[in-house]
């Protein structure tokens, strides 16, 4: 345990750093948006009641999903625009957790222009003041408080929306937040949380600080307050130690199994001398993008992803000939480039206990079919929505007399209490070994190859260095050992951190490497 | 009059003016001189106008048609921000600024005009409206209303306005506090040489201390005239109306008064 809140901790600073960064630039820029849209907004009722009927509809998208937006449109504005424009990391980030904090702050600074004391304005105009010193003499300082307010929601918003920024590869106390519900691990769920809700605290109280130095003129407060927001900037800009090594950044997919594969590839890298980032938590379908488009090096995808997703197939085929063809399609579309198969898959199985499968004799799916009419599924929420479920269905006739939907973690948990006899299980998964579980067979290959395959961009699978650290893996992992380790950070009793996790996997390896 | 006046331009005159609120007309047509140096008040009950009148000099209600003139000059033609800080203007509102202090309230339009206030004409300011110099760095939120209204009109003097225009300037005052405050403006009136207007419910205030009242009934000037002209023949009803309050509590107050002495 002590362990763990170590590497927890260890990454708070710098997470911390990056996840200031972008809210500060957010919440800056949406002040520069809000300044001419909030006088403009005073001056014509009309533009602004659609002004803020707009950012009042942003607010209305999840901010995931606001998020995982930008992707799609930066990518195609990137392809108008170059490469400057990147879909991935800050860029996407900034933008929507701009758009984000717009609502609170431009709804604010009308509320406030507008319940300006009449008499005060009438004063203003009567003594001859134009209408930019009617602005700025009376009606801002007048609304002052009321704006100040509203930058002060956008800013505890802004800091907390910033914890999803991860899932588009943006750096953030998100990270440890989706890391540890993903493991379980509660101690790195709360540093995140603990985190970003220490950094939302402190800039809303310096502003408040600020806010009421200037209201009671009282300088030593402003000069505090000052003092606070420059610190606070100072962190969030402070120039990283500059990394003479060379650089590589791996991107992981949200769950464990990625999370200490990237660890591993990563500690291999550092090791053969290079520094190394990651990008954790990224889509499915992001990953693949990002290591296309190269602001991804390395990652760790599956051959029945790309060939459904990617490759948009849906015929089946063995799997040899699938990774044969997921490496000519890449080699034809984009950047990235396959290496080859560490020597797992990750697939769908079917899994039943073993006194389920000898009550009943199961022993493959077409026994599995025959018992289904008695029998609850159990799966993950989007297993009936994949292809692989239709496959399945077609070529065994699969007619269940209930399903449920659960979440991956609880999958296992159900099928040990009886509310499921059968469920999806993934053939990796640690808890398949754990429980004993009979995962049965797939005589008509419906279910395609799942093979774990290490994927690079063109320019990193060129370099030498990497290319032979990515080579030493390939044919290294077998299902039971990546089972292991993913179960090592799984499970609840003597539970191991993802780095622990990788560092045994990596000492499995190497101790095969000296047998050999 | 002097001889000089008679051949310079009036303060204000108004020609063919009126004014409407959005499509209702409330006011006019007014042709109308208003003579240098003169303290003129413009009395009707709400809604008779009186207000819009004041307002359209600095196009603060800007007319529908006619023309308003300021020292000759057509309002139209002028910089209305420059013509509104060379009119000193008492709100019935005040609407003193209440994030600045009472110094920078009055120094307010110096200060849109690029200029500072200095410090002593601040106090000679507080001083001509009879409050004491400590209050030029007070705020406005710890004034009574009646010291509220004495730094509104120091600040409307604060540029050495020829015309002092008033709107209701002491509506919202005691009638002790009223009745003081009126008769200080009406001395600083003649003090400082100024050509006052000043628009007001109250008959019985105008008549006090006004050279010449006029009503305003349904948009129209309906009596034109000096307080003791006015009280002896108001010659339209609605001006009848209005003297015969004030003469109906003054004969009743003597009535009171009467036994005793």
């Amino acid at each position: 345990m002590t362990g763990e809140w170590a590497t927890a901790f260890a990454r708070v600073p710098e997470l911390a750093r990056e996840h200031l960064l972008v809210s500060f630039a957010a919440i800056g820029l949406a002040l520069l948006l809000c300044a001419p849209l909030a006088v403009a907004a005073h001056r014509n009722r009309r533009f602004a009641a659609v002004a803020l009927g707009l950012a009042s509809l942003v607010q209305t998208i999840p901010g995931l999903a606001l998020l995982a937006l930008f992707f799609p449109v930066l990518l195609a504005v990137s392809t108008v625009l170059g490469e400057w424009v990147e879909p991935l990391g800050f860029l996407p980030a900034l933008l929507a957790l701009t758009l984000y904090a717009l609502l609170p702050i431009l709804r604010n600074a009308v509320t406030g222009l507008a319940g300006v004391d009449p008499a005060a304005l009438e004063a203003a105009e009567g003594l001859g003041m134009t209408r930019w010193q009617k602005l700025r003499l009376v009606e801002l300082p007048l609304a002052l408080p009321t704006i100040v307010a509203g930058i002060r929601t956008a800013a505890v918003w802004t800091i907390g929306a910033a914890t999803l920024a991860t899932t588009i590869g943006q750096p953030s106390l998100g990270d440890l937040i989706f890391a540890g519900l993903q493991t379980q691990a509660w101690t790195l769920v709360l540093a995140g949380c603990a985190g970003s809700a220490a950094l939302a605290l402190s800039v809303d109280g310096a502003i408040a600080l600020a806010q009421r130095g200037v209201e009671r003129r009282q300088r030593l407060t402003g000069a505090i307050a000052g003092l606070m927001i420059a610190a606070l900037a100072a962190f969030a800009l402070w120039p990283q130690a500059h990394d003479n090594r060379p650089q590589v950044t791996i991107g992981a997919k949200g769950f464990s199994e990625q999370y200490i594969l990237a660890r591993l590839i990563g500690l291999r890298l550092e090791r053969a001398g290079y520094a190394v980032d990651y990008r954790d938590n990224l889509g499915s379908g992001v990953l693949h993008a990002a290591v296309a488009s190269g602001q991804v090096d390395i990652g760790v995808d599956y051959a029945g992803t790309l060939w459904t997703n990617e490759l948009k197939r849906s015929d089946r085929q063995p799997r040899e000939a699938m990774i044969a063809g997921i490496a000519a399609w890449m080699q034809g579309a984009g950047g990235a480039r396959l290496i080859g198969p560490l020597g797992f898959e990750n697939a769908y199985a079917f899994a039943v206990t073993r006194a389920t499968a000898e009550r009943l004799s199961l022993g493959d799916l077409h026994d599995l079919a025959r018992a289904a009419p008695m029998m609850t599924l159990g799966t993950d929420p989007e297993f009936l929505e994949r292809p692989e479920w239709r496959a399945v269905d077609a070529a065994y006739g699969m007619g269940f007399a209930g399903t449920r939907s659960l979440s991956p973690g609880f999958m296992y948990d159900a099928l040990a209490s009886n509310e499921a006899d059968v469920i999806t299980a993934y053939t990796s998964d640690g808890r398949v070994a754990a429980d004993r579980l009979v995962l049965l067979a797939d005589p008509e290959g419906a279910i395609p190859s799942y093979d774990a395959l290490l994927v690079a961009h063109v320019d990193a699978a060129g370099d030498a260095g990497v290319r032979q650290v990515l080579d030493g893996l390939i044919g290294a992992i077998d299902v039971r050992t990546m089972a292991e380790a993913n179960h090592m950070v799984d499970r609840v009793a003597d539970k191991r951190s993802i780095g622990e996790a990788a560092a045994w996997l990596d000492a499995q390896i190497r101790a095969q490497e000296g047998a050999e | 009059m002097t001889a000089d006046a008679a051949h310079r331009p009036p303060a204000i005159r108004f020609e063919r003016l009126l004014c409407s609120h959005g499509a209702q007309p409330v006011l006019g047509p007014i042709d109308l001189a208003i003579a240098r140096g003169s303290f003129v008040a413009l009395v009707g009950a709400s809604g008779s106008g009186k207000s819009t009148l004041i307002r359209s000099i600095t196009h603060l209600h800007v007319p529908e048609a006619g023309r308003v003139e300021v020292d000759g000059i057509d309002v139209v033609s002028s910089d209305i921000a420059k013509l509104r800080r060379r009119i000193g203007y008492v709100f019935q509102s005040v609407g003193l600024f209440p994030h600045m202090d009472i110094a920078a309230n009055i120094g307010i339009g110096a200060r849109i005009g690029g200029d500072r206030l200095a410090i002593g004409r601040v106090e000679e300011l507080l001083a001509l409206v009879g409050l004491d110099p400590s209050f030029a760095t007070r705020l406005p939120a710890s004034l009574s209303g009646g010291q509220a209204q004495r730094v509104g009109v120091a600040r409307a003097l604060a540029l050495e306005p020829a015309i002092m225009l008033m709107d209701e300037p002491f509506g919202a005052l005691d009638p002790v506090t009223r009745d003081r405050l009126a008769r200080e403006v009406r001395s600083l009136h003649d003090r400082l040489g100024l050509t006052t207007l000043m628009v007001t419910h109250d008959m019985a205030e105008a008549l006090l201390i006004a050279d010449r009242i006029l009503v305003l009934d349904a948009g129209q000037i309906v009596a034109d005239a000096p307080p003791a002209k006015l009280i002896a023949n108001p010659g339209h009803p609605a001006a009848e109306a209005l003297v015969a309050v004030p003469r109906a509590q003054a004969a009743a107050i003597a009535a009171l008064a009467g036994p005793r002495t």
